[in-house]
């Protein structure tokens, strides 16, 4: 994914001489073609996230459009209260990039890892948040975010980045892709999971459990549509996000449920259960770990389908 | 010269006797600081600052940051006095439904550059403008008036160095250095001298001068124009609530509106009982 990001922003940078790109000293070198060709719109301001985000702020009040650029902890956490003041509060057209969404860094541990971005980026009034499900998504969810008028955070994973559309996907901020089709159960997934979630589908189309997946590229505004559709057609729902389980895209299924129709089907949350990923390794080493990985996605369903409750 | 002293102090005066007469009404506020920066604001405002009310987004104009949000009562007093809009309108300063908030919103009141209220944070936005205001080749220079108080917080020294780095001489800070946070003196809490060296050894062009001579502040902002290549700080020495006697030089009074008797005494001493509208007499 941040390649296709890269590749994307360069054209983007091209045909709008607004597009400027910040990054606070990561991935310095993948972006030499932007350095060069235009040398003024690239910036790396050190490792400074807080004054990146002012800067950002600062472009952007004088008809600028920043990309800010960091590991996806760094570019959120770090620097929430510039994001919350000088990018939300002034609807700043200041687009956010965090790389390694969720265990992407798994061996490098948990100050590494983002888990708790989406909660946080959510909770600030204004900012719409996306995360791609692999690198096709995630060139279109560069170009949508440069459309948007406003502050918008995108997620991405790294690279090698398992692939989930064979074609460019339509995309639509706030409007979910279904990838697979199925009425047993629906998956709503958002980023990296998403690839999991179909591998899991898979798995259960084998004994004969018909599953579809909904990937939730955009975690807010989320599509209320498409959770109370899949509420509605299939018989149990669960939500798999590489993100703690509070506050991510889990939380926000949930609120659109009990809010609209009440959880009448079994459901279920997948995430992190509110705890650091102290297992240090590769990103499937992990999922194992804590319970995202295909195989216990797929006996998630397989318990829920069986035991009928919610 | 004379008469441009003499018509800035009157500015001056005027910005004291409206932070004192919107703090006093609305029975909150923070006066220390506003009253502190009085005689800055009416450089910047009558002097200096090359706006224009009728195109508060005029991409040429140049750009004031307020980095201490709280001291908006004397930014609100000069950006009606300057004709952005009603002088009326002060007295509505933290009212249900007014455009005056405690902390300044640029989405509501023309003139505001950047809504401000969480420290330390203006002068990394001032870098922004500066860089925009660059590359787009325009002469604007950014403003920015920081708190001493403020000098605390670690974005004011990232975003030093990266003024100084890019070489940002469009950007000149200016820092009320009236030695009181909320809770005592500067130097008691957490001690930020030697400033000027700090300044100086982050690769700024540094000044230090009395931040009540309006004459000495004129003098600082154009000489720090023929500056190349650095940015520039202007270490503005101030008292807080300077105007006031009783008020003067008291941490109590950073965010606290004098009331009763107080208030009077302070209107007396900046003898402002005559611009009371007598309907307001008796919230002012």
């Amino acid at each position: 994914m941040r390649d296709a990001f890269v590749r994307s922003l360069f054209e983007l940078a091209g045909e709008d001489p607004t597009v400027f790109f910040l990054t606070a000293d990561l991935g310095v070198f993948i972006f030499d073609d932007f350095k060069t060709a235009y040398p003024g719109r690239y910036i790396n301001l050190g490792i400074a996230e807080a004054n990146m985000i002012g800067v950002s702020a600062g472009l952007a009040a004088s008809g600028k459009m920043p990309y800010a650029y960091s590991i996806a902890p760094f570019i959120t956490s770090r620097c929430l209260d510039q994001i919350r003041v000088d990018i939300c509060y002034h609807r700043s057209n200041v687009k956010l990039v965090g790389v390694g969404a969720g265990f992407v860094y798994g061996s490098l541990g948990a100050t590494h890892h983002a888990i708790e971005d989406i909660a946080v980026m959510r909770a600030l009034p204004g900012m719409t948040v996306i995360a791609p499900a692999d690198p096709l998504e995630a060139e279109k969810a560069t170009r949508a975010i440069h459309d948007l008028d406003g502050p918008a955070y995108l997620r991405l994973g790294r690279n090698n980045d398992p692939v989930v559309y064979g074609s460019e996907p339509g995309f639509k901020i706030g409007k979910a892709n279904i990838v697979r089709s199925g009425k047993d159960a629906a998956i709503i997934a958002t980023g990296t999971a998403v690839y999991s979630a179909l591998q899991a589908a898979d798995m259960l189309d084998r004994d004969g459990i018909d599953v579809r997946v909904i990937d939730m590229h955009t975690v807010k505004p989320v599509d209320m549509e498409a959770i109370l559709q899949a509420e509605e057609e299939a018989g149990a729902l669960i939500t798999v996000e590489e993100h703690n389980i509070l506050g991510g895209l889990g939380s926000a299924v949930a609120e659109v449920l009990s809010e609209h129709t009440g959880v009448k089907k079994p459901f279920r949350r997948l995430g992190l259960k509110d705890t650091f990923c102290t297992s240090v390794g590769t990103p499937e080493y992990i999922r194992e770990q804590y319970g995202l990985d295909p195989k216990n996605i797929a006996r998630t369903i397989q318990d829920i389908l069986a035991d009928g409750s919610r | 010269m004379k008469d441009l002293r003499k018509h800035l102090e009157e500015r001056a005066l005027t910005l004291r006797r409206h932070t004192i007469r919107m703090i006093g009404k609305a029975q909150s506020g923070h006066p220390g600081g506003s009253l502190s920066a009085a005689d800055i604001m009416a450089v910047l405002y009558f002097h200096k600052l090359n706006i224009d009310p009728k195109k508060p987004d005029w991409p040429d104009r140049d750009r004031f940051v307020l980095s201490k949000g709280h001291a908006c009562p004397v930014l609100y007093a000069a950006l009606a006095e300057s004709g952005f809009f009603p002088v009326d309108e002060l007295l509505t300063l933290r009212t249900l439904g007014g455009r005056l908030e405690g902390h300044p919103d640029m989405r509501k009141l023309p003139g505001i550059e950047i809504s401000a209220g969480s420290l330390g944070q203006g002068l990394a936005v001032a870098n922004g403008m500066a860089l925009a205001a660059r590359l787009d080749g325009r002469k604007a220079r950014i403003y920015v008036l920081m708190g001493d108080g403020e000098c605390q917080e670690g974005e004011v020294w990232e975003a030093s160095m990266f003024g100084a780095h890019h070489k940002l001489d469009n950007v000149v800070g200016i820092i009320d250095y009236n030695n009181l946070q909320i809770d005592g003196f500067v130097s008691d809490i957490l001690e930020i001298q030697p400033l000027k060296e700090k300044w100086e050894s982050f690769g700024w062009h540094t000044m230090e001068i009395d931040g009540h001579d309006v004459m000495a502040i004129v003098e600082a902002f154009d000489a720090v124009e023929s500056i190349k290549g650095r940015p520039s700080m202007i270490i503005a020495k101030t008292t807080k609530c300077k105007g006031v006697s009783f008020m003067e030089n008291k941490a109590e009074y950073h965010g606290k509106a004098p009331s009763g008797d107080e208030l009077e005494k302070a209107m007396e001493e900046l003898s402002c009982i005559e611009m009371i509208e007598p309907d307001n007499k008796e919230g002012c």
